[in-house]
């Protein structure tokens, strides 16, 4: 029998350090895991208060919105409406997992198993992630980010800065480039790009361009619609990207804040789409690494019935009708659906070969699991491998609730053997992006003439965009503009349902 | 593969300080106004006692394209006894509605905790004193000298004899200077002496110790000390607050308690500025007196009015106990502005030639009947008086108030910075 790793709840550094290796030792051989190389770092509460209010990074530029939150969490943790979570990951190399001191040696264990090594794997080898992040740039490039906006607070101004970055918030979740482009994102390269940049301008300028007389516009009514179109890159609806690309009159610190904000919002875009499958994957490790130490008898009853205790409430789904419920958990959905590709892979029926020819009886768990893992996002995982069992034993059913229908919300399907695609699939849809984000594009703008920015919302199942915050992100979209934008909702039958227009505010003289 | 375990628990802690700063900096205005809400709410007592503020997120919202309406399709856990094709009545946003989280609740209201410290500057953030700015430096600080030590050099008058003379002890000692008595005893012995050569000797020894004590002197230059004295700043960090009061039988109590709040509120303000904060409450009819808190407002008094005499009590009170050098003199009438008409002139006398030259701040505060409004009262006979002496020129705040929810708005007004306040007075 192995010595155990520790007895009670106490831990030190060096249980930590037998903790870690133990997890290690069971993540890499038996489960085959491949992850970035660990920093685990112990803070307070105090501390895991600041890293919500910046979006769980270690640091982030300054902003007034996140001491809004800060604020707000505070207060709330202080009254006790909310717990603080035992730990956060971050999608870097070396890849930084968080514990809580107030932790106990099993929560630590489950902590250090679930963060460093499930969440640690998924965000190595998941496509999303490796197309999207780069996980060795990325505190460097927070840290270039967050003394360029205070360099630009010393040049320009506080309230200036604060302008722009409101602006490029409010359009941050329209910031983000959905498909696949030319070149990987190398988050290092960018803080050297804006350097050479400005290097570029200072040794290049000459007041003396000031004087020249600038000669007739050339008329460009001869380029035509399309070509102007094409020019410009139209359809675009990374908005953020095409502000920085085309906006006429930003300066260029501006451009790059936006450039900055852009950057940050691509680099969450796939944790956005993986929920499920991200707190899946790392639930379904640390419950195999627990196990696993627990038979090898690393840990005692005792801390094992402990560690059963928390998993069970993390992975608790509680019905529709309970008052507890707010929408699918995803630890409870993902765990599920990897326990189910578990039996499946081992233990199938004949339902199951039938749903899943391909991995039914293929006896190699982990090797299926990796490929999921690495392969696929929540929308195609649900998709994918949400098997009639599981519908079944969450007692899924379909509604569709149609405003203009008298009788009221329709039950469309139910766990049956009628309903099993109906339901995975409207599922699926709930977990796509694609379909949660408003899908807004900019569609036209006359450089030449008026300068008005076009853009459409492509309403889908009449759902409109909500008024008093439309006008408010147009508002900061016309400013960044510096004409007038205009907002068109427009029905799949190209009928236009709702029209905004929004003219930019005067910018305010200087502020002392 | 090497593991790096990391303690952060003691890195320095307040990192989101700095964000939370300019939260409220972009909130200040939003933040101000609710904390002024919840100070009326309160006992005035606990006018400072920080907490929490809530602040409508209108202001601070951070606007997103969001969606809503349209047809819904959900997928739910926990169906019991739905078939498909069953049609669920809608009961006003049921079960079956999501509730909606993140930006979906955060429409109505903000509330986070606002330390005591935060709330008071919030709270009197841009009240200032009438021209403090400009007396700060001459009036609430003044020069006053300090001994500090000793000098090599100086005048006479400042010579510090004990100094002196203990250097001078302590150098006669050193250098060992023949004592006096020394000397008379060798002396003696010289008179008594018969022998020759011991008296030859010790006339020399004599001549020796004469010599010596004449070489070192009983008091050298060096030994002299004088006093030195430094010139510094001295805050004068005390104030004596005058509550002036009318308790004629026209001043109801409703009139008294608003009086009352006016004097509490500056207290708070007065007490945040001082060390020492001193209450002189005057009552008068048609005579004034000095009473202690409980007679002032609720003792009880009948008669004429003479707001003079109330001034005239001040003023010796004054002279014979807070000299305005070493006290910030702060000053509130209250009244329903009733007043004998003969007593007009000396009553402006009073003040412009006695009160105002001593005071930083004299407020006077014209109260009256709940639900009059302040501003359709034909104007008072003190009124009529103190608007004249503040139009050429006299340093006056007035105010009228009838509700007990304007006390704050008027101390408010009354303590603006100087350019708006100016403005403002007059309603």
């Amino acid at each position: 029998m192995t010595e155990r790793l520790f007895e009670g709840a106490d831990w030190d550094f060096h249980t930590l350090q037998r903790i870690t290796d133990a997890c290690e030792e069971v993540a890499l051989k038996d489960l085959g895991l491949d992850v970035y190389p660990n920093q685990i770092e112990v803070i307070t509460a105090e501390q895991m208060l600041d890293a919500y209010s910046s979006v769980g990074m270690p640091l982030f530029y300054k902003h007034w919105s996140f001491g809004k939150h800060f604020a707000f969490h505070e207060a709330s943790y202080r009254k006790g409406l909310m717990g603080l979570a035992y730990e956060i990951v971050i999608n870097s190399s070396p890849c930084i997992s968080y514990l809580m001191e107030e932790n106990t040696a099993t929560m630590q264990t489950l902590v250090i198993a679930h963060a460093a090594f499930g969440h640690n794997h998924f965000f190595k080898n998941n496509y999303l992630f490796k197309q999207w992040t780069d996980a060795d740039g990325i505190l460097d490039y927070l840290d270039f980010a967050k003394n360029y906006v205070m360099q630009c607070e010393d040049r320009y101004g506080r309230i200036e800065v604060e302008r722009t970055l409101d602006a490029a918030h409010a359009l941050m979740s329209h910031g983000i480039d959905r498909y696949p482009g030319k070149k990987k994102l190398d988050l290092r390269a960018e803080e050297k790009r804006a350097g050479r940049r400005r290097q570029h301008e200072e040794e290049v300028f000459n007041d003396l361009w000031r004087t020249v007389p600038k000669g007739v516009a050339k008329s460009r009514s001869a380029l035509s619609i399309e070509r102007r179109r094409k020019l410009l890159g139209l359809p675009q609806e990374n908005l953020l990207y095409f502000l920085e690309k085309s906006a006429p009159r930003l300066a260029p610190w501006q451009r790059e804040l936006l450039r900055i904000v852009r950057h940050i919002a691509q680099y969450f875009y796939p944790q956005s789409q993986t929920k499920v499958m991200n707190e899946g994957t790392a639930t379904y490790v640390h419950y195999r690494i627990m196990t696993k130490l627990h038979e090898q008898g690393r840990i005692t009853d005792g801390n094992f019935l402990e560690f059963l205790g928390s998993h069970t409430n993390v992975v608790f789904q509680p019905e529709f009708d309970d008052p507890r419920f707010s929408g699918f958990n995803p630890y409870a959905l993902g765990f599920a659906v990897m326990q189910d590709i578990e039996r499946i892979v081992t233990r199938p029926e004949d339902e199951d070969r039938e749903w899943f020819p391909d991995i039914a009886g293929k006896n190699d768990v982990m090797g299926v699991l990796r490929d999921v893992w690495a392969n696929y996002r929540d929308e195609s995982f649900i998709g994918q491998f949400l098997s009639p069992k599981l519908m079944r034993h969450f007692r899924m059913f379909h509604l569709h609730d149609d405003p203009e229908e008298r009788a009221g919300i329709r039950v469309d399907a139910i766990h049956d053997e009628r309903g099993f695609r109906r339901v995975r699939r409207e599922l699926a849809r709930q977990h796509d992006v694609g379909f949660i984000d408003a899908n807004i594009e900019v569609v036209d703008v006359d450089l030449a003439g008026d300068r008005r920015l076009i853009l459409h919302h492509h309403v889908i199942k009449g759902s409109q965009l909500n008024e008093t915050d439309a006008k408010r992100v147009l508002q900061h979209l016309a400013d960044l503009w510096t004409y007038d934008v205009a907002l068109i909702e427009v029905d799949a039958n190209d009928k236009v349902l709702r029209e905004y227009v929004v003219s930019p505010r005067p910018i305010p003289a200087a502020v002392a | 593969m090497p593991i790096h375990i990391i303690d952060r628990r003691l890195n320095p802690g307040g990192k989101s300080l700095e964000n939370r700063q300019r939260f409220l900096r972009r909130a200040k205005s939003l933040v101000q106004g609710a904390v002024k809400k919840t100070s009326q709410e309160r006992d005035i007592k606990d006018v400072l006692e920080g907490g929490e503020v809530t602040i409508p997120l209108d202001g601070m919202h951070e606007p997103r394209f969001r969606r809503e309406g349209g047809t819904r399709d959900m997928v739910l856990p926990g169906n019991k006894k739905f078939v498909e094709g069953d049609y669920l009545q809608r009961s006003g946003q049921g079960s079956a509605k999501d509730s909606g989280p993140g930006e979906g609740d955060s429409e109505d209201a903000f509330r986070f905790v606002l330390s005591r410290d935060e709330f008071v500057d919030l709270f009197l953030d841009d009240l200032e004193l009438p021209d403090l700015a400009k007396r700060k430096i001459a009036q609430t600080e003044s020069e006053g000298i300090q001994r500090a030590g000793y000098t090599m050099s100086g005048s006479p008058a400042n010579i510090s004899v004990s100094r002196t003379v203990k250097l001078a002890l302590a150098r006669r000692i050193a250098l060992k200077r023949p004592r006096k008595d020394e000397i008379e005893e060798l002396e003696a012995a010289v008179e008594a002496c018969t022998d020759e050569d011991e008296r030859a000797e010790l006339v020399a020894q004599l001549e020796r110790l004469k010599a010596k004590s004449k070489r070192i002197p009983f008091i050298d230059p060096l030994d002299i000390r004088y006093r030195r004295f430094e010139t510094v700043p001295k805050p004068v960090a005390q104030a004596v607050m005058f509550c002036l009061m009318d308790v004629s039988g026209s001043m109801s109590e409703h009139m008294k308690d608003l009086a009352k709040r006016f004097y509490m509120l500056l207290y708070v303000f007065l007490k945040r500025r001082y060390k020492h904060v001193e209450i002189v409450f005057i009552r008068h009819t048609d005579r004034a007196e000095e009473v202690d808190e409980q007679t002032f407002f609720y003792g009880p008094a009948s008669g004429g009015t003479l707001v003079s005499s109330a001034l005239q009590a001040m003023h010796e009170i004054v002279r014979e106990r807070f000299n305005p050098s070493d006290w910030n003199i702060y000053a509130a009438q209250a009244s329903d502005g009733d007043n004998s008409y003969s007593d007009g002139e000396l009553t402006g006398l009073l003040l412009t030639e006695k009160i105002l030259p001593v005071c930083q701040f004299f407020a006077y505060l014209e109260v009256g009947e709940a639900g009059g409004s302040a501003f359709d009262l034909s104007d008072s006979s003190l009124w009529t008086l103190y608007e004249r002496l503040r139009n050429s020129g006299a340093p006056l705040s007035m105010r009228k108030v009838s509700e007990r929810s304007e006390i704050f708005p008027v101390f408010h007004d009354l303590f603006q910075r100087r350019e708006t306040a100016q403005e403002k007075t007059a309603p």
